[in-house]
C-alpha cells in the first residue's frame, strides 16, 4: 500500500517535472504573459512557437528567473523557482539551468575545451572530474577534434555545438534555448535541428525551446506550445499541432493552410460534417471532419493543406471544385500551384510530372479525412 | 555580328585570374531579350566575379562581353568601357534606399546626379515609377514603405536609365524566409511585366528555381551546365548540379548495358550483399563496365511497409532499413540503410514509419537517372 502511494507520487512528479501554473507578466499596460499554464514531464523537449510579440520569450525567461512575474508559480523538480504570491524568488544562479543563446557567447581568448570547462570550474569541480566530462561532452557534440583551437578558429555552427556543450556539461535541471539556430545559414540550421534533437535526447536532459520557426518545431520536439498575444492557442505533439489545428490562427501559423468560412449545416457522423462555404457567388457543401466544439450551425473555418488538394485535368469524385491556375511556382521536388476559384485562391502543392500550366482549367478535389472544420 | 539576332547579352570565352587562380574559365554564355537568367553556384564558383565583368567593376583577362551587339570589353583588343557607359541596371543586396527622400527623389537621383533637364528628370521617372507599379505613391517617404515596395523602388531606380540590361547581386539574401519567397514570386512577375533583360546571381538554388528562364551552374570557375529550371533538376549534367539543386541520393554503380535513353546498371552494396540491379534513364556516351552514378530524387522513391505482391523482377524494388525520420509538416524525410548506402526517402506525413523498420522501395525507370561525370 505504502509502497504503492509512493509509487503514485513519484510518477506523479517524474510527469510535472516542470509546472507553470497561471503564469502571468506585465510590461507596462501591456499583458506579455496571460495566464499561461503547462508542465514537461521529465527529460522531454517542449517548444514554445510563435511570433515575436507573443510572450514565448518572456515565459522562457520567467523560467530562467532573470526577471520577476506578476502571478502564478514555477517550479521545477519539485523546488519552487518564482511564486510571487508566497513571496518566493530563486536567484537566477541557484536554479540550475543550462542555456543556450542566439549569440553563442563563447570567450573568444579561451580554447573551446576551457570555454565548456568553465561551469564546471566555477563550481570547483575536481580537474580530473573535469577533464573527463568535458572529453565526454565534446564528443557528444563532435568537438573533440576542435578542443584545442580558440573560439574565433571555428565556424558559427561549431560555436554553436561548443555551446551546446557548455551548458550540458554540469548536467543541469533543465535546458533553455532562445532561438538558438537563427544566425545560421539554412543548410547548418536543418543539420543543427537534428543535431540538437539527437543530443539531447541522449543526455535526457528536461529541455524549453523558443522559437518562431514553425519547421523547426515540427522536427525537434516532443510537444508543441503554439502562443499569440500572450495566450496558449494549442499545445500537441507536432503531428497533433500540423494535423489537427484547433483553429485558424494555429492552422495558418503551422505550415500553410487554405482557410474558408464557412457553417456547420449538418453533423452526419460522431466529428463529422458538411460545411457550407460560398466563393465567388456559388456556394458548396464540403464533407469535413469536425474539430472540437464545432456544432450544427456553428460558424467555422474550413481548412485544407496544399498537399491535401488534388489538382486534376478530369472531371469527378464527390467534391470536385473547377477552377483555373493563375500562377506555377516550379520548387524542385513540387510544384507550388494557385488556382482561382471564385474570388478564392486555392494553393495547391502538385506534383512536376502533373505538368500543370498556367491558364489551365483544373479541378480540385478534396479528402473529406484531410479538411478539417476548425474554430475561426 | 552577332550569332543570335535575339542576343542581348554575349560573353564568349571570358576567362578571369586572380593572381594564380583562374577565377572564371572559359565562360560561354548569351543571354537573350527579355530572358531572366541566374547564375548559380556556391561562394568562389565564379558567378559573382562573371557578374562584376559584365557591370565592369572588373577587368579579365580573356574573351570578350558584348552588350545589345556592342563590345564593351575585349583585352586583347585593348577594349573597355567604364560601368557608365555600358547602359546597365544593377540592384543589390542592400537596396541602398533612401529614407530621407521621397520615392521620386529616390529613383530620380541618378538622373539629376548626371544634370539631365527636369522635364527628362521627371518623364523618366514618372515611367519608371509605373513601370513598377509605384506612381501612386511618388510622394511617399521611402520609410512609409513595405518590403516589397522597397524592392519595386530599387529596380525603378535601375530601370531609369532604360538600360539594356539590369543585374542582380544576390538582393533577396537579407530578408528573412518568409519575405524573401513572397519577393522571389513577385520580382519575377516584375521582371515580365517590364520585360527587361536580366542577369541574377545568388547561392540559393531555391531561388533559381523559382524565378529564372534559364540556370547557369557554375562551380571552380567552369559552367556545369545551362539549361532551364525543370531541366536541371530533372536532367543535371553530372553528380554536381544533381547535389547542389535539391536534394539528390548518388549511388556509386557500373554501367552493364543501353538500350535507346535507358541503360542497366548494377550498384555494389558492400560484402556479402548481392549488388542490385536497375534500369533508369541516361547513361548516354558511357560504355559497359564503365563507372557511373545512379540519382534517385527522395521524392521518386515509393516506400512500402509490405513486400509487394507478384512478380518483381525488373521493377527497381530493393529493400532497406529506417535509420530515422525527420517530420516536417507537409512531408516526412526518411533516412534508409541500403547495404553501406544511406539514402533519403520523402514520404506523406501521414504515414508511420519507425527507426529500424525494414521497408520495401522501389522507382520507375524514367525517374532514375544514370549520370556519367
Amino acid at each position: 500500500m505504502i509502497a504503492g502511494i509512493k509509487l503514485t507520487q513519484e510518477k506523479s512528479s517524474s510527469d510535472r517535472y516542470v509546472e507553470v501554473q497561471s503564469l502571468v507578466k506585465w510590461f507596462g499596460n501591456d499583458r506579455a504573459v496571460d495566464d499561461v499554464s503547462f508542465v514537461i514531464p521529465k527529460g522531454k523537449f517542449l517548444t514554445l512557437l510563435g511570433p515575436s510579440g507573443c510572450g514565448k520569450t518572456t515565459t522562457l525567461m520567467s523560467i530562467a528567473g532573470l526577471h520577476s512575474i506578476d502571478g502564478g508559480r514555477i517550479s521545477v523538480g519539485g523546488s519552487v523557482y518564482t511564486a510571487p504570491q508566497q513571496g518566493v524568488f530563486m536567484p537566477p544562479e541557484k536554479r540550475d539551468i543550462g542555456m543556450v543563446f542566439q549569440s553563442y557567447a563563447i570567450w573568444p581568448h579561451m580554447t573551446i575545451a576551457q570555454n565548456v570547462a568553465y561551469p564546471l570550474e566555477i563550481r570547483k569541480v575536481k580537474r580530473a572530474e573535469i577533464d573527463a566530462r568535458v572529453a565526454d561532452v565534446l564528443e557528444l557534440v563532435g568537438l573533440t577534434r576542435f578542443a584545442n583551437k580558440l573560439a574565433t578558429q571555428i565556424s558559427g555552427g561549431q560555436q554553436q555545438r561548443a555551446a551546446l556543450a557548455r551548458a550540458i556539461v554540469s548536467r543541469p535541471r533543465l535546458l533553455l534555448f532562445d532561438e538558438p539556430l537563427s544566425n545560421l545559414d539554412l543548410k547548418l540550421r536543418e543539420q543543427m535541428r537534428v543535431e540538437i534533437k539527437r543530443i539531447q535526447h541522449e543526455v535526457g536532459i528536461t529541455s524549453i525551446y523558443v522559437t518562431h520557426d514553425q519547421s523547426e518545431a515540427l522536427v525537434m520536439s516532443d510537444e508543441v506550445i503554439v502562443m499569440s498575444k500572450g495566450r496558449i492557442q494549442q499545445k500537441g505533439g507536432p503531428r497533433d499541432i500540423y494535423s489537427r489545428p484547433v483553429n485558424a490562427y494555429v492552422s495558418n501559423f503551422i505550415g500553410v493552410a487554405n482557410l474558408l468560412k464557412g457553417r456547420v449545416i449538418a453533423v452526419t457522423a460522431p466529428g463529422r460534417g458538411d460545411v457550407e462555404v460560398a466563393a465567388g457567388g456559388r456556394t458548396v457543401q464540403l464533407p469535413c471532419r469536425l474539430g472540437d466544439g464545432i456544432v450544427a450551425g456553428a460558424e467555422t473555418v474550413v481548412s485544407v493543406r496544399p498537399e491535401n488538394v488534388e489538382a486534376s485535368r478530369t472531371n469527378g469524385g464527390a467534391v470536385c471544385l473547377e477552377g483555373e491556375v493563375i500562377q506555377t511556382v516550379f520548387l524542385g521536388n513540387s510544384v507550388d500551384c494557385r488556382v482561382r476559384w471564385g474570388e478564392f485562391e486555392w494553393k495547391v502543392m502538385a506534383h512536376p510530372r502533373a505538368g500543370l500550366k498556367t491558364g489551365e482549367k483544373v479541378y480540385l478535389r478534396l479528402d473529406p479525412e484531410h479538411t478539417l472544420a476548425v474554430q475561426p | 555580328m552577332s550569332a543570335n539576332d535575339n542576343a542581348m547579352v554575349e560573353l564568349a570565352n571570358l576567362s578571369k585570374t586572380f593572381g594564380e587562380e583562374l577565377a572564371v574559365r572559359d565562360v560561354n554564355i548569351t543571354v537573350s531579350k527579355g530572358e531572366f537568367i541566374t547564375l548559380l553556384g556556391p561562394s568562389g564558383c565564379g558567378k559573382t566575379t562573371t557578374l562584376r565583368c559584365i557591370a565592369g567593376l572588373e577587368r579579365f583577362d580573356g574573351g570578350e562581353i558584348r552588350i545589345g551587339g556592342d563590345v564593351v570589353a575585349a583585352p586583347e583588343r585593348g577594349i573597355y568601357l567604364y560601368p557608365e557607359q555600358r547602359n546597365i541596371g544593377m540592384v543589390f543586396q542592400s537596396y541602398a534606399v533612401w529614407p530621407h527622400m521621397t520615392v521620386f527623389d529616390n529613383v530620380a537621383y541618378g538622373l539629376r546626379v548626371r544634370h539631365a533637364p527636369s522635364r527628362v528628370i521627371k518623364q523618366r521617372t514618372m515611367r519608371s515609377l509605373e513601370l513598377v507599379g509605384l506612381a501612386h505613391l511618388a510622394d511617399r517617404f521611402a520609410t512609409k514603405l513595405s518590403g516589397g515596395q522597397r524592392q519595386r523602388v530599387a529596380l525603378a531606380r535601375a530601370i531609369v536609365y532604360e538600360p539594356r540590361v539590369v543585374l542582380f547581386d544576390e538582393p533577396l539574401s537579407n530578408l528573412d524566409a518568409k519575405l524573401r519567397e513572397q519577393m522571389r514570386v513577385e520580382l519575377v512577375r516584375l521582371q515580365h511585366e517590364v520585360g527587361i533583360t536580366s542577369i541574377y546571381v545568388t547561392h540559393d538554388q531555391a531561388e533559381a528555381l523559382v524565378m529564372s528562364d534559364r540556370v547557369v551552374v557554375m562551380n571552380n570557375g567552369v559552367i556545369q551546365q545551362i539549361d532551364d529550371p525543370q531541366t536541371i533538376y530533372a536532367r543535371p549534367a553530372n553528380a554536381f548540379v544533381a547535389n547542389f539543386i535539391g536534394v539528390a541520393n548518388l549511388l556509386p554503380g557500373t554501367l552493364l548495358s543501353r538500350a535507346g535513353e535507358f541503360c542497366d546498371l548494377e550498384i555494389a552494396l558492400g560484402e556479402d550483399q548481392a549488388p542490385l540491379r536497375f534500369r533508369a534513364m541516361g547513361g548516354q556516351g558511357a560504355v559497359a563496365g564503365q563507372k557511373v552514378t545512379l540519382n534517385l530524387r527522395p521524392e521518386d522513391i515509393t516506400m512500402k511497409s509490405e513486400p509487394p505482391a507478384g512478380d518483381r523482377s525488373g521493377g527497381n524494388g530493393f529493400e532497406g532499413e529506417v535509420i530515422d525520420t525527420i517530420y516536417l509538416g507537409n512531408l516526412m524525410e526518411c533516412r534508409i540503410r541500403v547495404g553501406c548506402h544511406e539514402i533519403s526517402v520523402q514520404i506523406g506525413h501521414y504515414e508511420q514509419i519507425v527507426p529500424r523498420q525494414k521497408i520495401y522501395l522501389s522507382f520507375e525507370p524514367d525517374h532514375g537517372l544514370c549520370l556519367t561525370a
